[in-house]
């Protein structure tokens, strides 16, 4: 027997998500990704404006296919994303204790979450509808009915925290055929790019999720002011970020979900607010007479 | 021949004050400045009376009065609060007639659109918001919504009572006090509600009535006083307001601009088409924000359509506001005259060919002949610009993907219509259509049960039905 | 004589082909413009014209199973002379009886200027043979009438066998050529210039039940030579509305369009007051257009509405509110 040596162990490099495919940034740029105590983790991608422009390419190219996909297409394809979820378990709780902070148990609790929330919202996509549509009856010989429609490509800026957050403020905008950019958590991006692998393989068409690792406050505003942005989610943007991405968000009426005034307690009922930030309501009138 | 004599509704039944002062707190004060505006007859340019113009010390005192109403007008049970918005909708129904000739005067649009539109929407405005009061715990979210506060409103001047309606009913309705700033051309119904909300005994402070220009407006969307903000009007000024609240926790509502495609295919049924486009950009001068200012037609009956549009072109009358047979009212000031004439000449020199009906103009007032411009091509500032007038702008199209495709191509999305006999290709062009209201067969429908509101930069939230609680509720 | 668009009736399915390639109608639509026309506000002197106008237009009809000759001699009295007091009430357009008592009307209206129209083809259902069709036009057209009032199959016409339909017309329209040799039948005015007896096909619109249906039989009556299409028999309910008078009238507008000829409109059945009177005068006003408004293109099937123009027109001379007392009843 030859002498035993240590395996080097081989090192992820994590990359951007973008229009289904992992790029690297185009700036070329990375960032160290460390743990708690400091210990290097790995490397993650550190998105420039330019790889935000792409995203919302990627995801304005997507927004045609999937908010046209039928409901129930895309409450599959979310259980789609659950079960894979689920099924990478072990590397998530890895990756949320690695950056550090909590426990083993309290990361395999907050993943489980995590594919429960998406499993909730999946079942959404074939009712929300039903909830906030309605047959109005108008003092007239008109058919007219209101329902939802997704407001097309979301901005997301991802809550501070690895994963439940992530799936929380992601699985309510897509549901009803929203496509989105998100700007994930600086600090623990890791979980983010896995997602991002684990919606690579979930039958997720391309580009209705796009996932950036850097500084939000770098990107963020890239995304409110861009024109071909139709709404944006500051949850993870804190104060002075918020207010610069709600003033540049104005230039085109952007819908702005603003950041929570309280800190969000994730494992709560998150209501159906996060998808109705995020519809239109379209009424559509026809006469009724023979 | 046949012609219609004149047949002018009387306007002795309405009673104008030489001047009017601010209603604040269930009174009329007098503004603390000086500065006053005169509102005039657009149709004749004889000045209707003196209003006030409210600073920001005027504002800040109906934002405080508002807000002391707040506690009682919210806590009250939701009954009483219906009970007195069917008060204001009986009154408004009895007042009808003085309101239509009110709205003609100070506006400019025929009395057959105030009388037989306007004030009908207004009356059935309050009807239907005050069925809510007491019904909120139903109306989906949640069982115990809770009012916002304060709601500050900005109104505009195209549909001036109409557009007071829509804001002041539902936020009542919710338990929200009031601070409404009206279009500084058109304040007087404004101001006649005002009365109405004393003959009705509403709760001084309710409703709060500031008269003024934008920057009355600003110092109203900007008061920190203010829960809740709902503008509609220009998107430019939509804008402002979006980016003047960021960073408060001011919920916003905005209605704003549109270029809406009205598209006709070659099965539509045709004569109602010819009437929908006419009503699609002539009902109110086409001072609406969903008029249907571009008219998309099939290549294959462009031709045909065009002739019969021509034709029926030639048949409105256009004239004094208050005779009951006038189809084409004033324009409402001269400086929306101006923006349409601006607008008009940029189409000819683009190279779009203009065209009107023989048409008598009156000698004194604002007026702009119906105007439709052929040979516009989607690069046209005619095509893309929102003109606010009764100028229609016709672009041909030979698909149903390309009059999606064209009709989706501008930054607004407020309304669309759709004409075809063909209800597959209605739905599918209907799911399609980036439009907050799409009228299919029939445009310029208008209903306090229906929702309405813009998608992209024609505005957010939804203004009717149920959707139009969302705006002046916590959630 | 040749009919434009003629060549559409070569056979069933050309025919069915072109009716059902015309726009189709919506209702909705068709109501709210009829409604938005019906709100016009006619005063003083443009009420005055058209009082006088719907006088000159009246049908002045009959149309009973108890009707004598001496009510129809008394209907033709008061068609030539509608108020007795009043020299400046111009006569009425026509009187429209049943065929028997055709002869009766032509004596009683003998050298007035008013047409006698009959109704004829198995008034008011239409249910016979062909041949009792036409033979009842060619009695009434030799007995003296003027102008023919038939109604369509609308058996045929709901079946689909809109061919059927267009024979009749065809025949019957030819029946009123032949026989034409009274003097009643030189008489007429309008397009056919004095042409034997003027044709106007009833399409019984409340039968027809849709818009659609109206606009392709007015179509369908034009085509085989109408000189008038009709709304109603009268004893069938709806009988005219405005929006469907509002759909004949765009169907004449188009098909002078497209072939140069001009057919009248007769809206017949439940028009009772002035105010209704002068909504179909501006429905004409703003569709048709002033063109139609002359009896020859447009003529009003009434009974009692008479009697409310005359009041109307006492009322605008006097400023008094007028009685019935002081108006016949024929």
């Amino acid at each position: 027997m030859s002498e035993r040596t240590e395996r080097l162990s081989v090192r992820k490099t994590y990359k951007l998500f973008i229009g289904g495919a992992f790029p690297r940034s185009e700036s070329g740029r990375s960032y160290v990704v460390t743990s708690s105590k400091g210990d290097f983790i790995a490397n993650a991608a550190r998105a420039s404006r330019k790889d935000a422009r792409d995203a919302v390419s990627a995801a304005r190219k997507a927004f045609p296919g999937w908010s046209g996909a039928t409901a129930y297409n895309r409450g599959q394809i979310l259980y789609r994303i659950a079960e894979m979820l689920e099924g990478r378990r072990a590397q998530f709780v890895a990756e949320i204790t690695a950056v550090g902070g909590v426990g083993a148990k309290q990361a395999g609790e907050m993943v489980d979450a995590a594919v429960d929330r998406l499993v909730w919202y999946a079942g959404w996509s074939d009712k929300i509808g039903a909830v906030l549509g309605s047959a109005n009856p108008v003092a007239g010989p008109y058919f007219n009915l209101s329902s939802p429609e997704p407001t097309g490509v979301v901005a997301v800026v991802a809550p501070q925290g690895p994963l439940l957050g992530l799936v929380s403020v992601i699985a309510p905008v897509i549901v009803t055929g929203n496509t989105c950019v998100v700007v994930a958590c600086e600090r623990a991006p890791l979980p983010a790019i896995t997602l991002a692998e684990v919606l690579a393989t979930s039958d997720l068409p391309g580009g209705v999720v796009n996932i950036l690792t850097g500084s939000a406050a770098e990107i963020a505003p890239w995304l409110a002011g861009h024109m071909d942005v139709n709404g944006i989610d500051l949850t993870g943007a804190d104060a002075e970020l918020a207010v610069t991405c709600e003033e540049l968000a104005a230039e085109n009426l952007k819908r702005v979900l603003r950041p929570p005034v309280d800190r969000v307690d994730w494992l709560a009922d998150p209501g159906i607010e996060r998808m109705t930030a995020f519809l239109e309501t379209k009424t559509v009138w026809h006469p009724i007479g023979v | 021949m046949f012609e219609y004599a004149p047949a002018p509704e009387s306007r002795d039944i309405v009673d104008i004050r030489p001047s009017y002062g601010l209603f604040i707190n269930g009174e009329w004060v007098e503004p603390q400045g000086e500065e006053r505006h005169k509102t005039v007859n657009p149709a004749t340019e004889e000045v209707l009376a003196e209003v006030a113009w409210a600073g920001e010390a005027d504002v800040d005192r109906a934002v405080q009065a508002a807000a002391k109403a707040f506690p009682v007008w919210s806590a009250m049970p939701g009954a009483e609060r219906a009970k007195y918005l069917f008060r204001i909708a009986r009154i408004i129904q009895e007042r009808a007639r003085e309101l239509a000739v009110l709205e003609t005067l100070d506006n400019g649009k025929p009395i057959r659109e105030s009388r037989d539109v306007d004030l009908p929407l207004v009356a059935a405005h309050f009807f239907y918001y005050a069925g809510w009061a007491d019904k909120l715990a139903y109306a989906g979210f949640g069982p115990d919504p809770r009012p916002l506060g304060v709601a500050g409103q900005v109104i505009p001047w195209n549909f001036p009572l109409l557009m007071l309606a829509w804001k002041i009913a539902p936020a009542l309705a919710c338990g929200n006090t009031v601070v409404l700033k009206p279009a500084e051309t058109t304040p007087l119904t404004a101001l006649a509600f005002a009365d109405i909300c004393r003959q009705a005994d509403l709760p001084p402070g309710v409703v709060n009535i500031v008269t003024g220009a934008g920057g009355t407006g600003a110092a109203l969307v900007n008061h920190p006083g203010v829960d809740k903000v709902a503008f509609t009007g220009s998107t430019e000024v939509g804008r402002l307001i979006a980016r003047s609240l960021a960073g408060t926790r001011k919920k916003l509502t905005l209605e704003l601009g549109g270029k809406a495609a009205n598209i006709v295919f070659d099965d539509a049924p045709l004569d109602q088409a010819v009437e929908g486009i006419v009503n699609g950009i002539f009902f109110n001068q086409g001072h609406v924000c969903c008029a249907g200012s571009r008219l998309l037609v099939q290549e294959s009956i462009a031709a045909d359509l065009l002739e019969a549009l021509k034709r029926r072109l030639g048949t409105l009358r256009l004239g004094d506001p208050l005779d009951k047979n006038t189809d084409i009212g004033a324009i409402n000031s001269a400086e929306q005259l101006a923006k349409i004439r601006e607008l008009s000449e940029a189409g000819e020199a683009e190279g779009a060919e203009r065209w009107s009906p023989a048409c008598p103009i009156p000698d004194r007032g604002y007026w702009f002949p119906p105007t439709l411009f052929t040979g516009v091509a989607q690069s046209h500032r005619i095509a893309r610009e929102e003109i606010f007038g009764p100028v229609l702008s016709v672009l041909t199209f030979r698909t149903p993907a390309e009059a999606v495709e064209k009709a989706n191509n501008t930054p607004y999305g407020l309304s669309a219509g759709v004409w075809t006999e063909k209800a597959s290709l209605m739905l599918w062009m209907a799911s399609r259509l980036r439009a907050g209201v799409v009228w299919s067969n029939t445009f310029n429908r208008f209903d306090p049960a229906s929702p309405f509101g813009g998608f992209k930069e024609s505005g957010y939230g939804r203004e009717g039905g149920r959707h139009g609680l969302e705006g002046y509720l916590a959630l | 004589m040749t009919t434009p668009l003629a060549e559409v009736a070569s056979s069933p399915s050309t025919l069915r082909a072109f009716l059902h390639g015309l726009p189709g109608v919506d209702r909705v639509g068709a109501d709210a413009r009829a409604a938005m026309l019906g709100t016009r506000s006619i005063k003083t002197t443009a009420k005055k014209q058209a009082i006088d106008m719907a006088i000159r237009m009246v049908d002045l009809t009959t149309l009973e199973g108890a009707d004598t000759p001496g009510k129809v001699r008394a209907m033709c009295a008061k068609a030539v002379r509608p108020d007795p007091g009043d020299s400046s009430v111009p006569p009425v357009a026509a009187v429209c009886v049943y065929p028997d008592l055709v002869a009766t009307a032509v004596e009683a209206l003998a050298g007035s200027g008013v047409k006698v129209a009959s109704v004829a083809t198995s008034f008011p259902s239409g249910r016979s043979s062909l041949e009792v069709k036409v033979a009842e036009t060619s009695l009434a057209v030799a007995a003296g009438a003027a102008e023919i009032d038939m109604v369509i199959d609308r058996g045929a016409f709901l079946a689909g066998d809109y061919l059927k339909v267009y024979e009749e017309i065809v025949a019957t329209k030819e029946a009123c050529g032949r026989a034409g040799g009274a003097q009643g039948g030189r008489r007429a005015g309008g397009a056919q210039g004095g042409q034997g007896a003027h044709l106007k096909v009833i399409l019984e619109t409340g039968e027809l039940a849709t818009y659609d249906n109206v606009r392709r039989a007015s179509w369908l009556a034009m085509i085989a030579g109408a000189d008038f299409i009709k709304t109603s028999t009268g004893k069938v309910s709806p009988a005219a509305t405005l929006p469907v008078t509002l759909v004949m009238l765009e169907a004449v507008r188009d098909f002078l369009a497209a072939t140069g000829r001009k057919v009248g409109v007769k809206p017949a059945g439940g028009i009772r007051t002035t105010k209704d009177a002068i909504k179909y005068l501006v429905l004409v006003n703003e569709t048709a257009g002033p063109d139609w408004l002359d009896p020859d293109w447009f003529r009003l099937g009434a009974s009692s509405l008479l009697n409310d123009l005359l009041m109307q027109r006492q009322k605008m001379a006097t400023g008094r509110y007028a009685g019935p007392d002081y108006f016949t009843l024929d």
